[in-house]
């Protein structure tokens, strides 16, 4: 018997605030102006997408003591901006990166109870840690985590968010003007939550949404990350750039879900990806060339380095060789508020590799950063683009993916019009919305609600 | 004719099925219907309808109660809501002109996601969004963040020197969240974003600025991650019953609620508040006052005080409030507008009993009537808040002298509007 088709998840990420975001292009339109995302989902919208995600960033980059200025800068409230696009789509999932760092659980569970409420079942939430000090200089109670302790007090945050979401049962609410009761028994949404990072009771005050709760995104990678997913999460948005290392995470991730009494299709995983479309494959290359060149100009080139290397390259010709000198190795302290710092577990060895990758292709810096920087990315014609998307969904490298368009905010509009209705005559894709919230879109079943007290 | 000192102004504060507790048994309620996006979106376009100047919504980190500062056991009024700003949010782009004030609890909430969630409303509607900062002293609501306990208060304590010395404290870090709030708005220059191919540069990076507050409870170091909003400075409100919260009206606010039983008291408050407006350097700025009232409307004489009967006993128990509370027809509310209006105030905010019937008489019967006397606009003249308060587009704090002059002619093109509509 064969393996059944696989349908693909798609989702829309709006372009960030990092340089693979191209804003010297003659197209790229403002990142802030509420019309950008209306654009951007609506598009996704009309393409059948699951949802529309938003990433998050709560302090300005710094590098060298100065704010960052060649990236975009500046972006929107996650919550009020989904709410609003709530108004202007019917079906699109809305998902919104939030931090349980600088947040409190009821704060942050009524918020996205209301999101879902006032979408009708569209809302998700990518729950991120964030533990920096340099974060935390914008918020009154300051301070940050210990790198250990994230994931601990995400594992706790998310634990009190689902006791407020399910601290209402859904059938609290009588309205009746008869009898005159508008609840069926005094002080709903009770709730007690203590834990070490939690001492909180009383009652939560938003009644139970449309999807119990919202959808939990998360998006780690380390053991600690991929077993918090598998015990709490609807869905990983993954990073993985090829194939082989998506195949190795997806059966590693999906592997965990027995311990904690789950299947195989109570977790997807959505690896965040780039596409260059073409005439033909040359063609798509060729623009895939002139794109990166966009996304890392000679400036950035330097910048980037500098953040594994850890101090003052400014004095280097990014169309020379790589630095002599080797990183800096301690605190970092050039590059502040980027997570992917943290990427580079052991600095010398990965300058190492890029001395030596450099050396045998014989790449000047920017061609070297235009080399290691790039992420996952499917480049060719509509056609092929398809072919490769549904090859990977089918082989379970992913259930589907995350695209990051590198213009804002018609950086969907061909995949939309054209790789799409390919994926559609393949059977892979809707053509139509079967449901009405995000969790039918991803085919997740309704979470279970407590039961009721006897 | 009476004399008519300036048009005034029109708000109307939404909550629940409206103020009376037991308005969601009322025939033409939506009481299955106030946790959706249809019915804020239809109460809000009829106040559209009307020509107000904004709605305010509610909000609070607790279950409605009766008790002031604990929940209660009641099964038969509304209790639950959503969270305002996301509310506000959903229906900012099925509008146009209307102003959209959330309300906000500062005591537990961050003034950082606060500022950037208000900015990103005066975005979403272009130029609509103010707030109203409302402070906590419920001992449940501190218990459901867990940061910090809340002092036990009664109504009686709050005269007590200790009492006072609460207010005074929850107060004054109220007044520090407005100002970090505020810097964090103007901590980008209106034309930081340059996007400067030659250099390479998104951003001039000296049109970003470091707000540095340090206050006596938080400090906050900025900037925004969300740039200037359309209004520059969104409207921020507060409602205010005593000697504290009128410091804040005065030394904070752009419009502040108040709650006189009648002219006279009206006209004491109106004087506390400017007293407290000169006293913090702000004589010269606009600082509107909006009398508060609970009104139940109806279009005959006696109907609207018989109809409170008929509610209060339902709810067993008759109506009070912090406000006075109004019955009568349009027109009778229209002479008694105007006389308050004659004791300083610049405009209302109506409570409505019911939804959305008392609503619907504030737009249909007492708009006209006002409109009739001359009181009140017939369009909207103005496409932002600030634009149908009069209020000019705040200058930079941060900015370099030729961005004031830049902000000076935003401030003259977005008044002129409303002065065409006062002249």
């Amino acid at each position: 018997m064969s393996k059944p088709v696989k349908q693909i998840h798609l989702a829309a990420h709006f372009p960030g605030v990092n340089n693979t975001t191209v804003w010297s292009d003659p197209q790229a339109g403002s990142q802030i102006d509420f019309s950008s995302f209306v654009h951007l989902a609506r598009t996704a919208e009309r393409a059948k997408f699951d949802f529309l995600f938003l990433a998050e960033g709560l302090r300005l980059r710094e590098q060298n003591g100065e704010i960052y200025d060649l990236d975009v800068v500046g972006r929107p409230d996650t919550f009020t901006v989904l709410a609003a696009l709530a108004a202007v789509t019917e079906r699109l999932g809305l998902a919104g990166t939030v931090n349980s760092t600088f947040n409190e659980p009821y704060e942050v569970a009524r918020q996205f109870a209301s999101l879902d409420h006032l979408s009708d079942g569209r809302a998700a939430w990518n729950v991120v840690t964030s533990w920096d000090e340099f974060t935390g200089e914008n918020f009154r109670r300051g301070g940050f985590l210990a790198q250990e302790d994230r994931y601990e007090r995400a594992r706790q945050f998310l634990s009190a968010a689902r006791g407020l979401f399910d601290s209402w049962r859904g059938d609290e609410i009588l309205a009746d003007r008869e009898s005159g009761a508008f609840l069926r028994e005094p002080g709903p949404g009770r709730f007690d939550h203590h834990d070490g990072q939690f001492d909180i009771s009383g009652h939560f005050n938003v009644p139970r949404s449309p999807q119990g709760r919202p959808v939990i995104f998360q998006a780690g990678d380390s053991d600690a990350g991929r077993e918090f997913a598998a015990s709490a999460a609807d869905a990983i948005f993954s990073r993985h750039g090829t194939p082989e290392a998506g195949r190795a995470f997806y059966t590693d991730v999906k592997d965990r879900l027995a311990r904690y009494g789950r299947t195989r299709d109570e977790l997807k995983i959505l690896p965040g990806v780039t596409f260059v479309l073409g005439d033909t494959e040359a063609d798509a290359h060729e623009k895939a060339h002139l794109i990166r060149r966009q996304q890392v100009s000679g400036q950035t080139a330097i910048r980037l380095l500098e953040q594994l290397w850890n101090r003052d390259l400014s004095a280097y010709d990014p169309d020379g060789p790589l630095p002599e000198v080797d990183p800096l190795l301690g605190e970092h302290t050039v590059a502040r508020g980027r997570a992917s710092v943290r990427h580079h577990r052991d600095p010398l060895a990965t300058a190492a590799e890029w001395r030596a990758l450099a050396e045998a292709k014989k790449l000047s810096i920017r061609e070297l950063i235009i080399e290691v920087t790039g992420r996952q990315s499917f480049i060719g014609t509509p056609a092929r683009v398809a072919e490769q998307l549904n090859e990977s969904v089918q082989t379970d490298a992913a259930d589907g993916f995350i695209l990051v368009p590198h213009l804002t905010p018609g950086g969907l509009d061909e995949f939309a019009d054209t790789v799409v209705p390919l994926l559609q005559e393949r059977g892979v894709h809707r053509t139509e919305y079967e449901g009405t919230t995000l969790r039918d879109h991803l085919g997740l079943a309704a979470p279970r609600p407590v039961p009721s007290p006897s | 004719m009476p004399e008519n000192p300036a048009p005034l102004h029109l708000a109307v504060a939404l909550d629940g099925a409206g103020w009376h507790p037991a308005a969601w048994r009322e025939p033409d309620a939506r009481p299955g219907e106030l946790f959706t996006a249809r019915y804020w979106a239809d109460l809000v376009a009829e106040a559209e309808r009307g020509l107000l100047d904004l709605v305010t919504l509610e909000d609070s980190l607790s279950l409605q109660s009766t008790h002031p500062f604990a929940p209660d056991e009641r099964t038969d009024q509304v209790r639950g809501r959503l969270d305002a700003v996301l509310v506000a949010a959903r229906i900012a782009p099925l509008t146009r002109h209307i102003g959209l004030v959330p309300t906000a609890i500062v005591t537990h909430t961050e003034p950082f996601h606060l500022s950037k969630a208000v900015a990103t409303l005066d975005f979403v509607s272009s130029g609509r969004a103010g707030l109203r900062v409302k402070v906590s002293g419920r001992v449940d609501e501190a218990a459901h963040i867990g940061r910090r306990a809340a002092p036990e208060l009664s109504f009686e304590d709050l005269d007590t020197p200790a009492g006072l010395e609460i207010l005074r404290d929850l107060f004054g870090e109220a007044e520090d969240y407005v100002e970090v709030v505020r810097r964090l708005w103007d901590s980008w220059e209106d034309d930081a974003e340059i996007r400067d191919t030659a250099t390479g540069r998104f951003v001039d990076r000296e049109k970003l600025h470091y707000i540095d507050f340090e206050g006596r409870r938080f400090s906050v170091r900025g900037p925004s991650i969300t740039p200037r909003p359309p209004q520059g400075q969104p409207l921020v409100t507060a409602l205010a019953h005593r000697g504290e919260p009128y410091r804040l009206v005065g030394r904070s606010a752009d419009l502040g609620f108040v709650t006189p039983y009648d002219a006279a008291d009206a006209r004491t408050v109106v004087a506390e508040i400017r007293r407290a407006q000169a006293d913090a350097g702000r004589a010269e700025q606009t600082v509107h006052v909006f009398g508060d009232l609970v009104v139940l409307l109806d279009e005959t004489p006696g109907a609207a005080a018989d109809r409170l009967a008929r509610l209060d006993r339902q709810a067993g128990a008759a109506l009070t409030s912090d406000a006075r509370i109004f019955t009568g027809t349009a027109a009778e509310l229209a002479d008694l507008l105007q006389e308050w209006q004659h004791a300083g105030l610049t405009g209302f905010r109506l409570r409505p009993a019911v939804l959305p019937h008392d609503l619907e008489q504030i737009t249909r019967h007492l708009v006209p009537e006002l409109q009739r006397r001359g009181a009140f606009r017939t369009a909207y003249g103005a496409t932002t808040l600030r634009g149908h308060l009069g209020l000019p587009r705040p200058a930079n704090r941060y900015a370099t002298h030729a961005t004031d002059a830049a902000d000076a002619t935003d401030a003259t093109r977005a008044t002129d509007a409303t002065r065409t509509v006062h002249a």
